[in-house]
C-alpha cells in the first residue's frame, strides 16, 4: 500500500464513505479516550508531569549534539555498534549490509514506526530477506499489505470481523471473531518464527545518553523475543529519541502508558544494555543501533517547530482528535498521522507534497490538551499553514480574495461599504448567498445590511433625543 | 468602569442582536459603554489560513484603537484569543509591542469578563426552559474559559441546565476549514448536533457566534428541534422575563 500526502482530500472522502471503517475508528477512539481519562484523572500530579516532560525534551532537543555524542560513546563502551544514517536510503543500506554480512534470510520485527518511515519491509523483501512483523496489530496490517493507521494501534481501522475474515483467507484457519482465539492463531505462527529468525529489528522508545542503553516498551512480549532470541539485533531510532538519564525515563514511563493505551504501566519495559552478556549467556551476539536523521536536523533548525520533535508517539492526540475520530489514519496519506502527523508531513515531505496536511484541522486544540509532552500542535499547524502560503502553495483565488479583503479592512469606510453592499444585493435576491460546500448542509442567516454599528448608533441617538426632550 | 466594545465581523453583520444583548447586559451591571467607531476586523480569518503579512496593518490598527481603553470586551472567544495570544505570532511594528502587551491584559471575552473581572455572582433573570451549553474550542482551550458561562447559566431562575455528551467536542466549523474540507466539517457538525438533540434541550447556548452559526445552520437544514442562542441573548432575555 502506497499512500500520498497530496491525495489527502480524496482519502478523506473515501474514509467518510466507508461506514465499516468509521464504526471501527469511532469505537476504538472512544474506548481509548475513556481509558486514558480514567487513568489520567487518578494521577493528581499529571499536569506537573506534563510540564516536566516538556522541559526535559526541550533540554534534550536543544542540546541534541551533546547528548548524541554522549550516547554514542557510552553505547560503544557497552559493546553496541552505533551507525549514523543521514536519510532513509542510508539507513536501509546499513541494515542490508549487516544482513548480508551475517547471512540473514529471515527477520522478525517488533513494532517500529521509524522502520515504516524508511519503508524497510518492502526493501528487505525485494532483496529476498523475509521480514515478519510480530506485534499483533502490525502482523495484521502486514498480512493486508496496509500501513498502520494509528501510532500505537496499527490495525485500529479494522473490526474483529475484518480480522477474522483475513485470518481465514490468508492463513487458512476456520473463521472466528473471538479475540482470544485470533490471538492464539497469530501467536502459534509467530512463536516458530522467533526461534528460527536470523535477525531481529526493533525501534526504540527512549535511548539513555548517560548509560548508552536502549529502552523499548510493549505489551505483548514480542519485542522481548525479537531482541532476545535472534543472534543479531538492529534497533532503528530517530535522533530525537534521547533522554539524559534513567531518572528522566521515570517521568516518561509514567506519562506514556496512560496516554497511549490507558494503562497504568506498559506490561514490559525492555532495556538493551549491550550484546550477549558473558556471565548470563543470553541475548544477541551483536547489537546495532541506527541513528536516523532523515530530515530531523532540518526540523531542529526552527526554534518553534522543533517542539514537534518532542513527540513520544503515544497516539493520544489521534484518539482525542475529532477529525481522526471520523476518518482514521490512512486519510492523512503518510506513516505519521493525526494531529502530530499533520505537523510532521509538510516538515518531512516538503510543503509542496504536504501542503494540505496542516489545513486538515479545525484548530480545536484537543490534541494539545491530550499530549503528555505538551506539544502545542494547533500553534505549529498555524505556523506551517503560513509556510505553505509563503512558499506559494495556496490557491491564487484565495490569495487575491484575502489580499483584497485585508486591504479594505484597513479603511473602515471602505470596509463598511464593502460589507453593506452584499447585504443590499441579498435583500433583492431574497435568499442567503450559497457558499460552495458550506450551505448545502447548513442554512445561513440573511445579512440585513444594517449591522450592529448602525443599530447601536441609532439606539444611542434615540436615547439622546429622548433625554434632551426630558430636559 | 468603562467597557470598550469589540464587535467581531460575524456579530457585526450576521448576529447584531447578540452584540446588542451584550451591551444590554453590560449596561445592566453598571458598565459605561464605549463604542470605538472605526473598528474593522482583528485579522483572524486570514491568520488562520496562513496569511500573516497581509494582516499586520489590521493588527496594528486594532492595537492602536484599543490599547488605551480600560477594558475591551467581545462576544467571541476566538477573536479575543487572536488578539491576546496570536498577535504575538505576528511581526508587528516594534513601537507597538508595549501596547500589544497592554491590550492582551485588558481584552476579555464576555462571560470571562462578567465572572473573572466584574465578579458577578448573580444577574437575576428567569428562563423557564431546558438548555445545554456548547464549549467553543478557542474559548475553552485557548482562553481556559469553561466554568464561567456555566456559572452564569446556573444563576438564572427556573432554567433547566443539562450537559450534553462531550460538550467540548468541536462543532467542526474552524473558519475556512468548513468549506476547504466540507465533508469532514459536515460530519463533525452532524455529530455535534446529534449530541445536542440527545440532551433534550430546547436551546443550545454558546458564547461564540461562529460556532453557533455552524450548529444552527445544520439544525435548521435538518429540521431538528433545538434552537441555538448566544449566551448574551440568553442573559438579556432572562432579564426581560423577570
Ligand atoms: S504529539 Fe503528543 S499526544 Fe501526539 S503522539 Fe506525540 S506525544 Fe503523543
Amino acid at each position: 500500500m502506497n499512500l500520498k500526502a497530496s491525495h489527502t482530500k480524496s482519502y478523506i472522502k473515501q474514509a467518510l464513505n466507508n461506514d465499516v471503517l468509521r464504526a471501527a475508528v469511532d469505537k476504538a477512539t472512544r474506548t481509548a479516550v475513556k481509558k486514558r481519562a480514567d487513568k489520567v484523572d487518578a494521577i493528581p500530579y499529571w499536569e506537573e508531569l506534563r510540564y516536566r516532560a516538556h522541559v526535559i525534551k526541550r533540554d534534550v532537543i536543544e542540546h541534541l549534539d551533546t547528548y548524541l555524542q554522549q550516547f554514542e560513546t557510552q553505547a560503544q563502551a557497552n559493546g553496541i555498534k552505533v551507525h549514523w544514517a543521514i536519510d532513509a536510503a542510508e539507513a536501509r543500506k546499513i541494515i542490508h549490509a549487516i544482513a548480508v554480512k551475517n547471512n540473514v534470510k529471515t527477520v522478525v520485527k517488533s513494532k517500529s514506526l521509524t522502520t515504516e518511515e524508511i519503508h524497510l519491509n518492502t526493501f528487505l523483501m525485494d532483496r529476498d530477506i523475509q521480514a515478519l512483523e510480530t506485534d499483533l496489530g502490525e502482523y495484521i496490517v502486514q498480512l493486508l499489505d496496509h500501513i498502520p493507521s494509528h501510532l500505537t494501534a496499527p490495525a485500529l481501522h479494522l473490526s474483529r470481523q475484518d480480522i477474522g475474515k483475513l485470518f481465514h483467507e490468508k492463513l487458512g484457519v476456520d473463521y472466528t471473531e473471538n479475540p482470544n482465539e485470533l490471538l492464539s492463531i497469530a501467536r502459534a505462527r509467530l512463536r516458530k518464527k522467533f526461534l528460527t529468525a536470523d535477525m531481529g529489528i526493533s525501534g526504540v522508545n527512549f535511548a539513555i545518553a548517560e548509560s548508552g542503553c536502549l529502552t523499548i516498551v510493549e505489551n505483548e512480549a514480542n519485542a522481548r523475543l525479537t531482541i532476545g532470541l535472534p543472534k543479531v539485533h538492529i534497533a532503528v531510532m530517530g535522533i530525537e529519541k534521547l533522554l539524559p538519564s534513567f531518572r528522566e525515563l521515570a517521568v516518561f514511563l509514567k506519562l506514556l502508558a496512560p496516554s497511549a493505551t490507558g494503562q497504568k504501566q506498559t506490561v514490559y519495559v525492555n532495556i538493551i544494555g549491550g550484546p550477549l552478556h558473558t556471565l548470563l549467556g543470553e541475548g544477541p551476539e551483536q547489537v546495532h543501533v541506527i541513528l536516523l536523521d532523515n530530515g530531523r536536523s532540518k526540523i531542529l533548525a526552527d526554534p518553534q517547530l522543533r517542539e514537534t520533535l518532542f513527540c513520544i508517539r503515544c497516539g493520544a492526540c489521534l484518539n482525542a482528535c475529532p477529525i481522526y475520530q471520523q476518518v482514521g489514519g490512512h486519510a492523512y496519506g503518510w506513516v505519521y498521522m493525526g494531529p502530530i502527523g499533520a505537523t510532521l508531513i509538510p516538515q518531512y515531505l516538503g510543503v509542496k507534497e504536504g501542503r494540505y496536511a496542516p489545513f486538515v484541522s479545525s484548530l480545536c486544540g484537543a490534541c494539545f490538551h491530550a499530549c503528555p509532552v505538551r506539544i502545542d500542535i494547533p500553534h505549529h499547524l498555524l505556523k506551517l499553514r503560513h509556510k505553505v502560503v509563503e512558499s506559494g502553495h495556496s490557491k491564487a483565488i484565495e490569495k487575491i480574495g484575502i489580499k483584497a479583503w485585508a486591504f479594505l479592512a484597513r479603511y473602515p469606510m471602505l470596509y463598511r461599504v464593502a460589507t453593506w453592499f452584499p447585504g443590499k444585493v441579498q435583500k433583492l435576491y431574497k435568499k442567503p448567498f450559497p457558499v460552495p460546500g458550506y450551505t448545502k448542509e447548513r442554512a445561513v442567516g440573511l445579512f440585513d445590511g444594517k449591522g450592529f454599528r448602525r443599530r447601536y448608533l441609532d439606539n444611542e441617538k434615540a436615547k439622546g433625543a429622548k433625554n434632551s426632550k426630558l430636559i | 468602569m468603562k467597557v470598550a466594545l469589540f464587535i467581531p465581523c460575524l456579530s457585526e453583520h450576521l448576529y447584531p442582536e447578540s452584540a446588542l444583548s451584550m451591551v444590554k447586559v453590560l449596561s445592566h451591571i453598571g458598565a459605561e459603554i464605549d463604542y470605538v467607531d472605526g473598528q474593522t476586523c482583528c485579522g483572524q480569518p486570514a491568520f488562520n489560513s496562513g496569511y500573516h503579512k497581509e494582516i499586520f496593518p489590521l493588527a496594528e490598527r486594532f492595537i492602536e484603537l484599543f490599547h488605551e481603553k480600560e477594558y475591551v470586551v467581545a462576544p467571541s472567544g476566538s477573536c479575543v484569543a487572536m488578539v491576546r495570544k496570536f498577535y504575538y505570532d505576528l511581526d508587528i511594528r516594534r513601537d507597538l509591542h508595549a501596547a500589544r502587551d497592554e491590550l492582551a491584559g485588558k481584552i476579555f471575552e464576555f462571560t470571562e469578563f462578567l465572572v473573572d473581572v466584574v465578579k458577578v455572582e448573580k444577574l437575576g433573570g428567569v428562563f423557564p426552559h431546558r438548555v445545554t451549553y456548547h464549549d467553543s474550542c478557542h474559548l475553552n482551550r485557548e482562553l481556559g474559559v469553561h466554568e464561567q458561562p456555566r456559572q452564569l447559566i446556573r444563576t438564572i431562575k427556573d432554567i433547566d441546565f443539562v450537559e450534553m455528551q462531550q460538550p467540548d467536542l468541536c462543532c467542526g466549523f474552524g473558519g475556512t476549514f468548513s468549506y476547504k474540507f466540507k465533508e469532514l466539517s459536515i460530519s463533525m457538525v452532524e455529530r455535534k448536533c446529534r449530541y445536542i438533540e440527545e440532551s433534550g434541550a430546547e436551546y443550545c447556548i454558546g458564547a461564540d457566534s461562529s460556532c453557533l452559526m455552524n450548529i444552527e445552520g445544520y439544525l435548521r437544514r435538518h429540521n431538528m428541534r433545538t434552537k441555538t442562542m448566544h449566551i448574551a441573548d440568553l442573559i438579556a432575555t432572562s432579564l426581560t422575563n423577570e
